[in-house]
């Protein structure tokens, strides 16, 4: 049996690169042995996209990207297709937890410096997977095409009106239509089931290139290739990724399924968070909801464009929301030239880097929780004084990164 | 660097807790049971009877409601008066052009109104219609200011008039039963309660079956996590 085995691979090798591959980035990829729990989310990830892709898939086979049908065949996909409920739930439960493992996916990065060199490709590449991500939810936000999907949509278009001279035009080229109609949900949808998936496979493909092409970076922040056996090549802390991670990361696997099929089978709305309560009106044209909010993973960036209230220098308020509003995502890729640390790790990093770090996130949350509310002007206030905090975490990285106290680097993994 | 993690996550769940209410009317808490099948019959027959002639649930199918425990032949007989089959689906009995000439807006749909407007809303909503003069269908609401609905179920609950407060607090306003109705204030609420229960029902048929196989799917990934990590210890042991 195994003799036939090695010969049909024999045979595959002279024709296809399979076994040399396999060992590439797999059985003789080194990673470092000291993976933490933080490590999971790129592996999970990877599945959540699997998720999207699969169901996705059987989404469309009932899904109408039409204005009239749309909504009622979500519900037929609910009620009588079979297991029609669970394949959506799926689908919009993957979209939230996509965005839960990849904003924790970017803070172990932040954390011990995984886009310092020579890892800032990775970054890059991860930042535009993030890009098209963000485009991926909105699009798929406006299929159900409820009340929130409408005039959410609605929101996040007018965004481009705001852009001068350019901006009404380019709206109404989005668009395909002077409003918000059924032409745009049948472009959103050919973009979210087609174009997008299409382009996010062709960019985590290159992610995982390039990550196997530098080497994981891992808690400690130092470069495990430095150290090698002089016999083997082997660094000295490395491990195979398989099957020393790829067993590890199938717990991480269950354990995260847990927690996504929790959700999937005992809270599907999360209160509200993933599914909004307003989404189970049908869109309705005439009718602006009295509260507009975006889904959770969205609302940071909503914040930030409320908070500018004024109109500053030649730029009216809304520009200045719009431009606040694509600089707090944009501003991740110049992260790896922010950070003028000599150590990469947080392990080794002093207070000023500790307390920049916490106060991100703290504003991150903040931000997060004040879009999911109507503004008001102590909201707006907090708004305001968040977002500051927010954009001075990366500008002024720069100096407090340099002068910041750090210890000395291990020359060793530790444990 | 573990108590920075647990500080972070302390304090950006602080403002979920703090100012997790928003101020507005108090709502009374339904009493939803989607698992009490005889309250679901019961809300299913007024649901037909009060809700079906105005407003569709055309996401929902008649045969469905087996689900609940009803036959077929007992589906036809209490649920379908329209002649309609036992597969179709639930839809009003009134043309939309009408609705609009009659209340100046379409009845919407009720399929997912539990799941847009919330059980509690629903139930306190459909309690606090009261006598007002001043509206075009005479009635007004205490949740809902101006409701295009009239009080479909006044000859049950009778009719109500709004008493107005004032105190060095604010308006208190409140409802006081001003014509007796055929049912007592208990069975009234009840009755609304098998309603609100049902259109909870309504809003996700599937509900109950989803719990149940959660369940299943839990254990198995209970067992599923004991097995992968015996795995992972068993390869891992040689790593120091």
């Amino acid at each position: 049996m195994s003799k036939l085995f090695n010969s049909m691979i024999e045979w595959v090798d002279k024709r296809f690169p399979l076994t040399s591959n396999w060992r590439a980035h797999l059985s003789e990829y080194y990673a470092p042995k000291n993976f933490n729990f933080w490590y999971f989310f790129g592996s999970l990830a990877l599945l959540v996209l699997v998720n999207q892709l699969i169901t996705g898939i059987f989404l469309t086979m009932n899904y109408k990207p039409d204005a009239s049908l749309a909504f009622s065949s979500v519900e037929y996909i609910m009620r009588d297709v079979d297991y029609g409920w669970l394949i959506r739930y799926m689908h919009s439960t993957g979209a939230s937890m996509f965005f839960v493992v990849v904003y924790l996916h970017m803070f172990r990065g932040m954390m011990y410096g995984s886009y310092r060199k020579p890892r800032e490709l990775l970054w890059l590449i991860g930042m535009v997977i993030f890009f098209v991500l963000m485009s991926l939810a909105f699009t798929g936000y406006i299929l159900p095409w409820g009340q929130m999907s409408y005039w959410g949509a609605q929101v996040i278009v007018s965004m481009f009106g705001a852009i001068p001279t350019i901006g009404e035009t380019l709206q109404h080229w989005l668009l395909g239509d002077f409003t918000l109609s059924d032409a745009a949900l049948n472009r959103f949808f050919a973009y979210h089931v087609v174009t997008l998936p299409l382009i996010l496979l062709i960019l985590v493909f290159a992610h995982i290139l390039a990550l196997h092409e530098v080497g994981s970076n891992n808690p400690d922040g130092i470069e495990i290739k430095q150290n090698k056996n002089p016999t083997t090549g082997i660094p000295v802390d490395g491990i195979p990724f398989h099957p020393y991670y790829s067993v590890k990361d199938i717990v991480g696997v269950v354990v995260f399924l847990m927690v996504f099929c929790g959700i999937i089978f005992f809270a599907p709305e999360m209160g509200g968070y993933f599914l909004e309560y307003n989404n189970f009106i049908p869109a309705n044209t005439l009718q602006t909801p009295d509260h507009i909010a975006p889904v959770w993973y969205f609302t940071p960036y909503y914040s930030m464009l409320r908070a500018v209230t004024v109109n500053f220098l030649w730029v009216d308020a809304k520009l200045w929301g719009v431009i606040l509003m694509a600089g707090s995502v944009v501003i991740f890729c110049f992260l790896p030239w922010l950070d003028r640390s000599p150590v990469k790790s947080i392990r080794y990093k002093g207070a000023y880097f500790k307390t920049a770090l916490t106060l991100f996130v703290i504003s991150f949350f903040v931000l997060g929780w004040l879009g999911t509310k109507s503004p008001t002007p102590l909201y707006t206030l907090l708004a305001q004084i968040f977002t500051v905090i927010y954009f001075a975490f990366f500008i002024l990285m720069p100096w407090y990164s340099k002068i910041d106290k750090t210890k000395p680097e291990p020359k060793r993994v530790k444990e | 660097m573990k108590k920075i993690t647990i500080l972070m996550f302390v304090v950006c769940m602080a403002p979920f807790s703090l100012f997790g209410s928003e101020p507005g009317m108090s709502l009374d808490s339904a009493p939803v049971n989607t698992i009490d099948n005889a309250s679901l019959q019961r809300g299913a027959e007024s649901f037909v009877n009060y809700c079906l002639t105005c407003h569709g649930a055309s996401f929902m199918r008649y045969n469905r409601h087996r689900d609940i425990g009803f036959t077929n032949e007992q589906i036809l007989d209490k649920l379908v008066f329209t002649g309609q089959k036992v597969g179709d689906l639930m839809q009003s009995a009134m043309w939309k052009k009408e609705g609009e000439e009659w209340f100046g807006v379409v009845p919407p749909d009720l399929s997912v109104i539990a799941r847009s407007r919330g059980a509690d809303w629903l139930y306190t909503y459909l309690r606090a219609f009261y006598r007002d003069d001043s509206t075009v269908t005479g009635w007004n609401n205490l949740v809902f200011d101006r409701a295009a609905m009239p009080h479909v179920l006044y000859q049950l609950q009778g009719e109500q008039k709004l008493v107005v407060k004032t105190s060095d607090k604010g308006e208190q306003k409140t409802l006081v039963l001003d014509k007796q109705g055929e049912m007592t204030k208990a069975e009234f609420d009840k009755f609304v309660g098998d309603l609100v229960n049902y259109l909870v029902y309504l809003g996700e048929p599937h509900a109950n079956a989803r719990k149940e196989l959660g369940f299943i799917v839990m254990a198995f990934l209970l067992g599923m996590l004991v097995l992968s990590y015996a795995l992972k210890r068993e390869y891992w042991k040689d790593i120091h």
